[in-house]
């Protein structure tokens, strides 16, 4: 269901995202598919690496700032700047202003960027108007609220609007949704223990739904939770919202073999 | 200088330093003290704003929520047979520490010639306390008891079993409406010694979150409210 | 400040371990979690309260020393006496000097955090002055010559068992054979003990969850009374408060206090809520003759409109700890300090120095449920960025952590760079999955693969294939 692409449709760049970009490309495609199908205009910005939360949450301010600095060039000259993350929209939307707020140079651009920026699923809903999704997944599946795209980008409403809308699919509200799955970037390593004991506790509510998939909208999050029920040889599956929603399920679900 | 009076000057230097707040400033002190004077309210809950009746059954139904016993009553015979029939219903010991409250010194106890009334300071055996609440918030069903010449504080928190006893017309809506009751009492920024405010009786969760009634306050709580 | 153990990634593993510990970790979650949400619900105006009340609260710290001197002058004015401590041993000689000036021999406690940030009971045992605890959960910790592990359930993380056999051990002159199997066998006999202690106490010294300037009042919540037991049968009572919970009228007391149990515990208010003023009035049946408070600053000033200052608007209502994803599996002990959860982390540098407690705003997710859930809207992560940003400036990350920042820094401000060692590197990691999608072990990434599989890499980064998209 391509729409036809004017001159008028917004011009959005996609924030591919370190993750995606890194691990698990897919999630950019489909994320550039509905966009499209949507009626927007995709560019990628190729000078784009990371959004700089890793700089930013390790207490590297000087770092976080060059890094931002580079995205809000990139981004230069877009209508929008969508990410398939809570976490990194967030970033641009709710840290970038007081990042550079003393640079003269960025302090207006960066509140400007942060003005356009959106996470994906919410942008699809709120701003391209899209109200349902022409996608097949008849399987139960549950959704986890990443931390960021509950509190950063409020993406919640959403991501869930979307994914019912989906043919066949049974989705299931997982208990505790606000809780944490113990990713917290740069703390999964940091603070091992601690991480996965996180992840133990949304592992016993994803397994208490009965789904056979579980989506959200970062892929952090959905590395941690892999890894987790990889290492416990669960076969629940695990995939980014996007893929479902754009109806792009070649590669195999996150973490589990080719077939 | 004595040292207690440099701490004093240690600790004001620097909360002035850290607040840039050492030249005297008219608006600072001006919002002080018209905050003090003035002592706005904030957001009042919806559920403290109903009439005297929905007040009154807001207050019986927290108080019952939270663990007190509850009786209303139209005359002051009706108090002191709630009193015994509550002691007796529980096999409670009849004698009664009482507060020296006017209101319950003068109940009509010849009615009930079973109960003992004992006056005076509280011991620390005694089980039966009575006291009199000045004002009642139905918000949280909670109690206001003031210190003063006939009310022992000690009186609230020794014996097992507690009663105390409202006028309905002491039942307000909120907290806010029982202060200025009690601003009516006592004048502007002053409080008697101890204002209690209790909402059912002593509890504790403290062992594997399991609530045990009477920790070291009273195990009971009863509430007779006097509606005539 | 009582000094524990700062070693919190070693003081989790032994946490995890303890299978006690996290059965009574999860009550933590089922409990105050649900309840504080059962709470809300039934308050329509919850949230708008939390806007008053942050209000109130910063109102109060911008004119601080205003309200200090108005509330110092009301306690004056009904006959008590107030004492600035700069320092936490000021505090403890003032205490010690007002309790020798009374002749105390016996001292019975109210909960009080403050008084353990200052090692206030080990200060009067040393001068022969015996301390109880009589909140039970803080009786049970003093016995077991623990800290609390929780700011409003102290001994959440120990079972009745265990209690009891701490019971016996310490009321040795009980008889031996007594049943003490359930809760409220536990507490019968505590409140038979504490009675004693209550009724021949020299001195009661009580916290104060509030101060209150219009009246020159001091606040103490309980549910189980023993803070009034504590401040209405000695014949002195002192008061040990730090000078940030002053709140100006008893209004504003009113919007702190429809919060604080709510957000704590879930109930709408806790059984007892007192309002002390001065001591015994002319005509009082009883109450203390000597009313005394002692307003600590320990660090607080140094706090104020700075980057910490909404931290002092904090009500101790325990709710971020609650909600903790951190605290829920590692429990307070673990933090090693007095204050834990969220706002233990954000605290406890601001108290002791950030290179002594780095471990506590370092380790959390970020996830911002503290923030979603504290009453007084307090920027909690933010802050644990903060204390971060100062700890990498003071060149406290260890030397692995600052290198590997270093060079994913430099590698991600130059895109080709970054893009061609991107490329290099998941074509490897996918050639070592191979078809497995996942990687049980890896070199360099054993924090990640000790409790974890590593999905694999597609192969090809979303830069190369979009390249070749584009191209082709």
């Amino acid at each position: 269901m391509t729409k036809d692409l004017t001159r008028d449709a917004p011009l959005v760049g996609l924030l591919v995202t370190c993750l995606v970009d890194l691990f698990r490309p897919a999630v950019g495609f489909a994320a550039i598919k509905l966009l499209e199908d949507a009626g927007a205009r995709v560019e990628i910005p190729l000078s784009q690496t990371c959004c700089g939360q890793p700089a930013f949450n390790s207490g590297d301010r000087a770092d976080a700032k060059a890094i931002a600095r580079q995205v809000v060039d990139s981004f230069e000259g877009l209508d929008y700047v969508v990410a398939p993350s809570g976490s990194c929209a967030g970033m641009l939307k709710q840290h970038y202003p007081s990042l550079l707020a003393d640079d003269p140079a960025y302090a207006e651009r960066a509140r400007a960027l942060a003005a356009k920026s959106y996470e994906l699923t919410r942008f699809l809903v709120e701003v391209l108007q899209l109200e349902r999704v022409d996608a097949r997944f008849a399987a139960r599946v549950t959704y986890h609220d990443s931390c960021a795209s509950l509190r950063e980008t409020s993406s919640g409403g959403a991501a869930r609007q979307l994914l019912a809308s989906v043919h066949g699919i049974d989705l299931v509200e997982l208990p505790d949704s606000e809780a944490c799955c113990g990713f917290g970037g740069a703390f999964a390593v940091k603070y091992p223990d601690i991480s996965s004991a996180i992840a133990d506790a949304k592992l016993r509510n994803i397994t208490a739904t009965g789904a056979s998939c579980v989506v959200s909208c970062d892929l952090g999050c959905l590395m941690q939770i892999a890894g987790k029920l990889s290492r416990e040889g669960q076969k629940v599956q695990v995939r980014h919202i996007a893929e479902l929603l754009a109806d792009m399920i070649d590669a195999p679900p996150i973490g589990k073999e080719r077939i | 200088m004595s040292v207690s009076e440099e701490n004093r000057t240690k600790v004001l230097d620097r909360v002035r330093d850290a607040l840039g707040a050492h030249a005297p400033d008219r608006w600072r002190e001006v919002n002080v003290r018209h905050r003090l004077v003035t002592h706005p309210s904030g957001t009042i809950p919806a559920r403290s704003l109903g009439n005297h009746e929905a007040c009154l059954a807001l207050f019986s139904g927290m108080l019952a929520s939270q663990g007190a016993n509850f009786a209303r009553v139209h005359d002051p015979e009706g108090v002191v047979k709630a009193i015994a029939g509550y002691l007796t219903d529980l096999e409670l010991p009849t004698e009664l520490r009482i507060s020296e409250e006017p209101v319950l010194v003068t109940l009509p106890w010849l009615l009930a010639p079973r109960l003992k009334q004992v006056y005076g300071a509280p011991s620390p055996s005694d089980k039966v306390g009575l006291s009199r609440a000045i004002v009642g918030a139905a918000e949280t069903g909670t109690l206001f008891l003031v210190s003063g010449a006939g009310n022992p504080t000690s009186l609230n928190f020794l014996p097992e079993t507690h009663i105390v006893l409202v006028d309905a017309g002491d039942v307000v809506g909120s907290y806010e409406a029982a202060w200025d009751r009690l601003r009516g009492l006592y004048g502007e920024g002053t409080l008697p010694r101890t204002v209690n405010w209790i909402s059912g009786p002593s509890r504790t969760a403290d062992i594997e979150q399991t609530i045990i009634r009477g920790a070291h306050g009273p195990k009971r709580l009863a509430v007779v409210i006097l509606d005539g | 400040m009582v000094a524990l153990a700062l070693d919190l990634k070693a003081n989790a593993a032994k946490a995890l371990a303890d299978t006690e510990l996290q059965r009574a970790l999860l009550n933590v979650k089922r409990g105050f979690v649900t309840k504080r949400a059962e709470a809300k619900a039934r308050l329509p105006e919850f949230d708008r309260l939390r806007d008053e009340a942050r209000a109130i609260k910063l109102h109060t710290l911008s004119h601080l020393d205003l309200y200090l001197e108005y509330y110092e002058r009301k306690v004056a004015e009904s006959g008590g006496h107030v004492h600035y401590a700069p320092t936490a041993e000021d505090a403890r000689e003032i205490i010690l000097k007002l309790c020798r000036d009374a002749g105390a021999k016996l001292v019975t406690k109210g909960k009080s955090m403050v008084s353990e940030e200052i090692g206030l009971n080990v200060c009067l045992e040393g001068a022969g002055i015996e301390a109880v605890e009589t909140d039970l959960g803080e009786y049970i910790a003093q016995m077991r010559h623990e800290a609390p592990s929780h700011l409003i359930a102290p001994i959440i993380h120990l079972n009745k068992e265990t209690i009891a056999g701490d019971f016996r051990r310490a009321h040795a002159g009980l008889a031996p054979g007594r049943t003490l199997a359930s809760a409220a066998d536990l507490v019968a006999e505590a409140r038979a003990v504490l009675r004693q202690k209550f009724l021949a106490a020299d001195v009661g010294i009580t916290g104060a969850n509030l101060l209150i300037a219009e009246t020159g009042t001091s606040v103490v919540v309980t549910n189980e009374g023993n803070a009034d037991l504590t401040q209405s049968l000695p014949k002195m009572h002192i008061v040990i408060a730090s000078i940030e919970k002053l709140v100006p009228t008893l209004e504003d007391s009113c919007t702190i206090l429809r919060l604080l149990a709510r957000s704590g515990t879930g109930q709408e208010i806790t059984t007892y809520t007192t309002f002390s003023t001065g001591p015994r009035r002319e005509g009082d049946a009883d109450g203390p003759r000597d009313y005394h408070v002692v307003l600590l600053d320990n660090g607080r000033s140094e706090m104020l409109g700075g980057t910490f200052n909404d931290m002092l608007a904090c009500i101790r209502c325990g709710a971020c700890l609650n909600h903790c994803p951190v605290y829920a599996t590692i429990g307070g002990h673990a933090y090693g300090s007095l204050y834990t959860g969220p706002m233990g982390a954000v605290l406890t540098p601001a108290l002791v120095g950030i290179d002594h407690a780095r471990d506590l705003p370092n380790a959390s997710s970020l996830c911002g449920r503290c923030e979603d859930v504290c009453p007084v809207r307090i920027p909690l992560p933010s802050m644990l960025r903060a204390w971060r940003e100062r700890d990498f400036a003071r060149g406290n990350p260890t030397f692995l952590e600052r290198t590997a920042l270093k060079l994913w820094a430099y590698a991600t401000k130059r895109p080709r760079l970054y893009h061609a060692l991107s490329g290099a590197t998941m074509k490897v990691l996918a050639a070592l999955a191979g078809r497995s999608g996942r990687l049980k072990r890896l070199p360099f990434a054993g924090a990640w693969t000790q409790s974890r599989d590593l999905p694999a890499p597609q192969g090809k980064t979303f830069h190369q294939l979009y390249a070749k998209r584009t191209r082709g």
